[in-house]
């Protein structure tokens, strides 16, 4: 196993329950060091998949590498953190005896975890609730204890699922600068999430899952630059002057003085800009609007309802 | 191993904190002080009564009297190994909690030995506790010592590892309320197949006895109990069969070494299953 080894590497990982196909095929590849985003409606195999990914759910065919290590054995997860969607805990233990237990089943030493536990402790904001009981903690807590539980042991992929689910504004803002600073340390982060706000301000890449099949995996910063849809606001425009704009956009949509575009790139804005000054128009703003993610996701995984 | 240890102290600390022990200890004392005050006046009415009785039949009332505690004891230790463990494998899996752990670079089988290991100690300490208590209270008040007290507690204790490794394996397939039913139906099927046996033996009915043999194969829990009463027994009541702790048919050591082996075979199978399903 070296560092050259893809993070997370399938070819055809398929579940099926009875008659039910959960994960259709799943081929991904996710790179070390990369944040990848796992996006899809609900029922689309996200959960599935990552639990095949992690041992817990056996494939029906296909087979995955985690770490160079083939996936469902212990090997593969020794540099693994896991948060997962439902999480629960052994909620009897207190907050600093939870997380030196699953330390140790990571097989750190007690010593190692006498300096990791508070570590962590006090980078998800729990310090103060150290003595406490999990039974005692709020959903958020036990979001954040859960996540502390993920880092442990300082892994090389970390999987979250729904990390931001049950999370008030500021826990969320903690998890978007933890995933930055696992990024910036080089750790890969697979992360489920249905709140697309969050997956746009930290992935790098993302895939779009439906029915159990990828059905695109593109670097986030190719799909947010693919469209961009303007708004603009102008007087005395004929319609002459809207068919020539079809020349920079497939669709046009003009009513009354607002007229909508979908651009392909950038540079295009000038140029309409001066054209539309050229042919007697009285131009009273551009406005280039970035498709949101929420709408790409619509756009690819389509908008029939989640099961 | 250090996985199987962490998993059985973990099982060891919840049960602590989930004041299971202290429950245990707190009714197991209640128990014993009753037990051994209702003994205590029983043995002082039999000993102020010395000049009637002859001296024999107060060894047999007074074994009489500690086989009546062990039996409770026997069946304290069973419910004991059902109830706190029914939920240990089907619970966690159901709420998820299994997940993280699974998830760890751990192998499956040492969770559930590490969890086996812990209940197998709560249950011999418990009926360490129990057993020892009776033995005890019975022997510092009366001077009695039943037959066999250590093969008769081990026997009991074999019970309750039956009844416990089956709660795993049924916590391994099935929801928690689904295994506490398999675990008390299986019990209550080789307890009654006991009755029969040994009824078929009083009436000579030899079918009656065909159908206990067989209901104890299908659990052999209730047969250990026998065997144990009749090692506990004294050779004069094992010779008359004259009380309901004796029976004229004790399941002799093939049946011991069968139990042995069902007990193996299916925690085996509840590892195997745990290994090898979805969580």
């Amino acid at each position: 196993m070296n560092d050259t080894t893809p993070a997370i590497e399938t070819i055809g990982l398929r579940k099926v329950f009875g008659d039910k196909v959960a994960v259709e095929d799943l081929s991904l590849r996710v790179e070390r060091g990369e944040v990848f985003g796992f996006l899809g409606p609900n029922g689309a195999g996200k959960t599935t998949s990552v639990k095949m990914l992690l041992g817990l759910s056996a494939p029906t065919s296909g087979r995955g590498l985690l770490l160079g290590s083939p996936v469902g054995t212990a090997s593969a997860l020794r540099k693994v953190g896991f948060l997962p969607e439902h999480f629960r805990f052994h909620d009897w233990l207190k907050a600093h005896e939870f997380l030196f237990v699953h330390g140790r089943l990571y097989g750190m030493n007690g010593q190692a975890l006498k300096t990791r536990v508070p570590q962590l402790l006090d980078l998800v904001g729990l310090t103060a609730h150290s003595e406490k009981r999990l039974s005692d903690f709020s959903k958020g807590m036990l979001q954040r204890i859960g996540l502390a539980q993920a880092l442990l042991n300082e892994p090389e992929v970390v999987f979250l699922d729904e990390p931001t689910s049950g999370l008030d504004p500021l826990g969320r803002r903690l998890v978007r600068d933890i995933i930055r600073d696992l990024k910036t340390r080089g750790t890969t982060v697979f992360l489920n999430s249905h709140l697309l706000s969050e997956v746009e301000v930290t992935c790098d890449r993302v895939s779009f899952v439906k029915h159990g099949r990828v059905v695109q995996t593109s670097p986030l910063k190719s799909l947010m630059n693919g469209l961009l849809h303007v708004e603009i606001r102008a007087q005395k425009i004929t319609p002459d002057t809207i068919a020539g704009l079809r020349r920079w956009s497939p669709t046009v949509d003009a009513t009354g003085e607002r007229i909508r575009l979908e651009l392909s790139e950038e540079t295009f804005l000038p140029e309409i800009h001066r054209y539309l000054v050229q042919q007697g128009a009285d131009v009273y703003s551009v406005t280039p609007q970035r498709i949101s993610l929420e709408e790409l996701f619509v756009q690819i995984v389509g908008s029939e309802v989640g099961l | 191993m250090r996985t199987v240890r962490i998993i059985a102290g973990l099982t060891l600390r919840e049960a602590v904190r989930r004041k299971i022990v202290l429950a245990a200890l707190l009714m197991g004392s209640v128990f014993l002080t009753v037990y051994a005050v209702g003994f205590y006046y029983i043995n002082q009415d039999m000993t102020r009564e010395a000049g009637v009785a002859p001296l024999i039949a107060f060894k047999e009332m007074r074994n009489f009297i500690l086989m009546a505690g062990l039996y409770v004891v026997n069946f304290l230790t069973m419910g004991m190994a059902i109830l706190t463990s029914i939920d240990t494998l089907s619970g966690e899996i159901s709420s998820g909690t299994v997940q993280t752990l699974v998830a760890k670079p751990v192998r499956r089988w040492e969770i559930v030995l590490g969890k086996w290991l812990g209940f197998v100690v709560i249950l011999t300490l418990y009926l360490l506790l129990m057993g020892g208590g009776v033995i005890g209270a019975v022997l510092a008040i009366s001077g009695h010592q039943a037959p066999k007290p250590l093969l008769g507690l081990s026997l009991i204790w074999l019970n309750a590892v039956l009844v416990l490794n089956l709660s795993f394996f049924g916590g391994s397939r099935l929801s928690t309320l689904a295994n506490g039913v398999l675990a008390f139906g299986m019990y209550g099927i080789g307890f009654v197949g006991g009755w029969i046996e040994q009824v078929g033996w009083l009436a000579q009915k030899q079918a009656a006895v065909h159908v206990g043999i067989v209901s104890s194969l299908l659990f052999p829990g209730e047969a250990m109990w026998k065997r144990a009463a009749h090692e506990l027994q004294t050779p004069l009541v094992k010779a008359l069969g004259v009380s309901p702790f004796s029976f004229q048919s004790p399941p002799n050591n093939v049946m011991i070494g069968y139990a042995a082996f069902y007990a193996a075979v299916v925690l085996l199978l509840a590892v195997r299953k745990f290994g090898q399903r979805d969580l």
